[in-house]
């Protein structure tokens, strides 16, 4: 199969590829064929590059590697202020799933997440489709859309937290206007107080998304549209069954980065609700930090950072098999 | 990005502007013989509900989003008396500056009562060589991995980019260990170097990407004139990189100063950057909470990267889009 496959790739070099999108598939091959000449100029282990690649080395080597592999021992380890050299098997994970405010913050993430990101690219990808429809100053309502997302977490976890407060906030404006019972005080609220943050990251994200999907949007080819037109097909029809999965793309790489805030989610809930009332919005990355400094347990933290880190793996990998394998078909 | 191929962007015209944005990123100089086309200028459909429908859905979202930098603002410039009153949105009777003068150079965090100021400076102190070691360090190996490729070092990039999805949280704890037993933990120097530790993936793809789109004949040519590594790097690639140094450039200072967690762990208490000591002066303080001083700070703390912002505009998008792969 794979000797095939090598033959085919052998016959078809000595001929520009033809047809597709590949029209520069050509100049691929002849500036190929032009290399093999001057091989000698590059030499296998160039000295000069690899001491400039020396820093890439040690930080892949020590900070990512290394880490990780000290982080995945300590977690079988009984550290507490101090990593300990013994080994207490699984014991650290164990402990790690009957901590209550472990498994709370994991509740409360998973919930968190789910909002979130669907919140996020629902409202992203409406700003962007109706952006899209040739309205008048679109640059200043872009502006609009993004600029959270150039504010800090800290900002935007602060703006909420005063927005919200319940005696002079959102609540008290809502009394004011006449609704005399209006109740909206989730961020002092155990059972809303994630939607807080929801509402507060979802301002600051949608933005993003927004951008990525304009940019897909704007790729869409206007062929498409006059054939629609032509057909007599609806416009939200055709965003519905062509334009947006034809997005594919674009959306995977706007959840790749929403999936990464949530489980960053840090900064905004120090800020907002510092995990309170009582643990009701604790979250997984509070809870390490929490048990890494404030604690004086790393065992622990390195096991749930372990579980975060194998989590998120087991989450990406998918995406970017995917996205390596549709990166392999384009090369052909 | 994609291969830039002109009869595709004359067939269809509004893939045009995305093609010469793209050029104008990753080659400047093939840009510049395709003159930009224009948009075809559609015409505009008359006002229908539908269109009205759009312009209501978005002027509403607009305001949505408006509403936290005007509350911020209207609180900033309130004196107590009237917020203590319960109108967030109204307009204040008595403006009055004396909260941003507060939050500048009075409020306390702790003991300290020397403003937000402290902060501002801290994060300008790290900003600064972060931004500048990071990029260095980012173009050097996009220029290695592009021109030279050096065996192996397409796998070593690989496992970088891996590494910009391992969440901090593994790494944190082991670099405290590092950094503290080379004497670099708590300080300016090791903050510098921790930003650009974790700014090495994006920094390093962005710079990879650009000069993979630069034609391989021009390193040729260099190099059969004689060029060496430094040489060619320094004079030929550089000067042609500025476009995506001033992307990097916005990315990497509008990241650093939003930073907290790196900043809270490893700065040290004397270089707080300022997103960590407005928190502090917020959230830990004790007594009456003065919301007109805490929103001025937060505005000015916000002020950096939202200046960057407007003035870059389409540049920010662009670096947040090549940037996307960390986010």
């Amino acid at each position: 199969m794979g000797a095939l496959k090598s033959q085919a790739l052998a016959d078809v070099a000595g001929k520009p590829r033809h047809g597709g999108a590949h029209a520069g598939g050509g100049g691929e091959v002849t500036a190929a064929r032009q290399r093999r000449p001057l091989r000698p100029l590059r030499k296998r282990w160039p000295l000069a590059a690899w001491i400039a690649l020396l820093p890439m080395l040690l930080t892949v080597v020590f900070a990512y590697l290394g880490t990780m592999v000290w982080t995945a021992r300590v977690s079988f380890s009984n550290s507490r202020t101090f990593p300990s050299n013994d080994f207490v098997g699984f014991t650290q994970y164990v402990r790690l799933f009957h901590n209550d405010r472990w498994l709370v913050s994991l509740q409360h993430i998973v919930l968190y997440g789910a909002c979130f990101i669907v919140a996020c690219i629902v409202i992203g990808m409406l700003l962007a489709i109706f952006i899209d429809q040739r309205v008048s100053a679109e640059g200043v309502l872009r502006t609009i859309f993004l600029y959270p997302y150039a504010m800090s977490f800290v900002a935007t976890g602060l703006v909420w937290q005063w927005i919200l407060n319940p005696s002079l906030g959102a609540q008290a404006v809502l009394r004011k206007i006449g609704f005399a019972h209006a109740h909206f005080d989730w961020i002092v609220d155990q059972d809303f107080v994630v939607y807080t943050l929801v509402i507060a990251t979802v301002w600051q994200a949608s933005g993003l998304v927004m951008a990525l999907m304009l940019a897909g949007l704007r790729g869409v080819d206007d062929e498409l549209w006059k054939a629609a037109r032509l057909d007599g097909i609806p416009r939200w029809r055709v965003y519905v069954s062509i334009v947006i999965p034809m997005l594919g793309p674009s959306l995977s790489t706007a959840f790749v980065l929403l999936f990464v805030m949530v489980v960053k989610l840090y900064d905004a809930v120090v800020a907002m609700t510092q995990g309170g009332p009582g643990t009701a919005s604790e979250v997984p990355a509070k809870f390490i930090m929490d048990y890494l400094f404030g604690r004086a347990n790393i065992g622990l933290a390195s096991a749930a950072s372990v579980v975060m880190l194998l989590t998120v793996l087991a989450i990406l990998a998918p995406f970017f098999y995917a996205r390596s394998r549709a990166a392999a078909r384009k090369d052909g | 990005m994609s291969t830039l191929d002109p009869a595709e962007g004359a067939a269809s015209l509004p893939q045009g502007r995305r093609l010469a944005e793209a050029a104008a990123a990753t080659a400047g100089a093939a840009a510049a013989t395709t003159a930009r086309p224009r948009r075809p200028r559609p015409r505009r459909p008359r006002f229908s509900p539908a269109r009205i429908g759009i312009y209501a859905f978005l002027m509403i979202c607009a305001l949505f989003f408006l509403l936290p930098l005007y509350v911020m603002l209207v609180t900033s410039v309130k004196p107590m008396d009237e917020i203590r009153l319960g109108n967030l949105l109204a307009w204040p009777v008595h403006l009055t500056l004396h909260p941003w003068v507060d939050a500048w150079q009075a409020a306390c965090t702790g003991l300290d009562c020397n403003g937000i100021q402290v902060g501002f400076w801290n994060s300008v102190r790290i900003v600064v060589p972060s931004t500048v070691l990071s990029i260095a360090v980012g173009a050097v190996n996009g220029y290695a991995l592009s021109f030279w490729r050096p065996r192996g070092a397409g796998w070593l990039f690989g496992v970088l980019l891996v590494g910009a999805f391992i969440p901090y949280q593994v790494m944190i704890y082991p670099m405290v260990r590092v950094l503290a037993s080379v004497h670099l933990f708590s300080s300016l120097p090791g903050i510098v170097v921790i930003h650009t530790i974790f700014g090495m993936p994006v920094m390093t793809l962005l710079f990879r990407n650009y000069y993979a789109g630069i034609p391989l004949e021009l390193f040729k040519a260099a190099r059969i004139d004689g060029g060496g590594f430094w040489r060619i790097f320094f004079q030929l690639m550089l000067p042609m990189s500025l476009p995506i140094i001033v992307v990097a450039m916005i990315l990497q200072v509008t990241n650093i100063w939003n930073d907290y967690l790196l900043g809270l762990v490893f700065a040290g208490t004397k270089n707080l950057p300022m997103t960590v000591q407005l928190n502090n002066i917020i959230n830990t303080t004790t007594g009456e909470r003065l919301y007109n001083v805490n929103m001025a700070a937060t505005i000015l703390t916000s002020l950096v990267p939202l200046a960057v912002y407007f003035i870059s505009g389409r540049w920010f998008v662009r670096g947040i889009a090549s940037g996307a792969v960390k986010g």
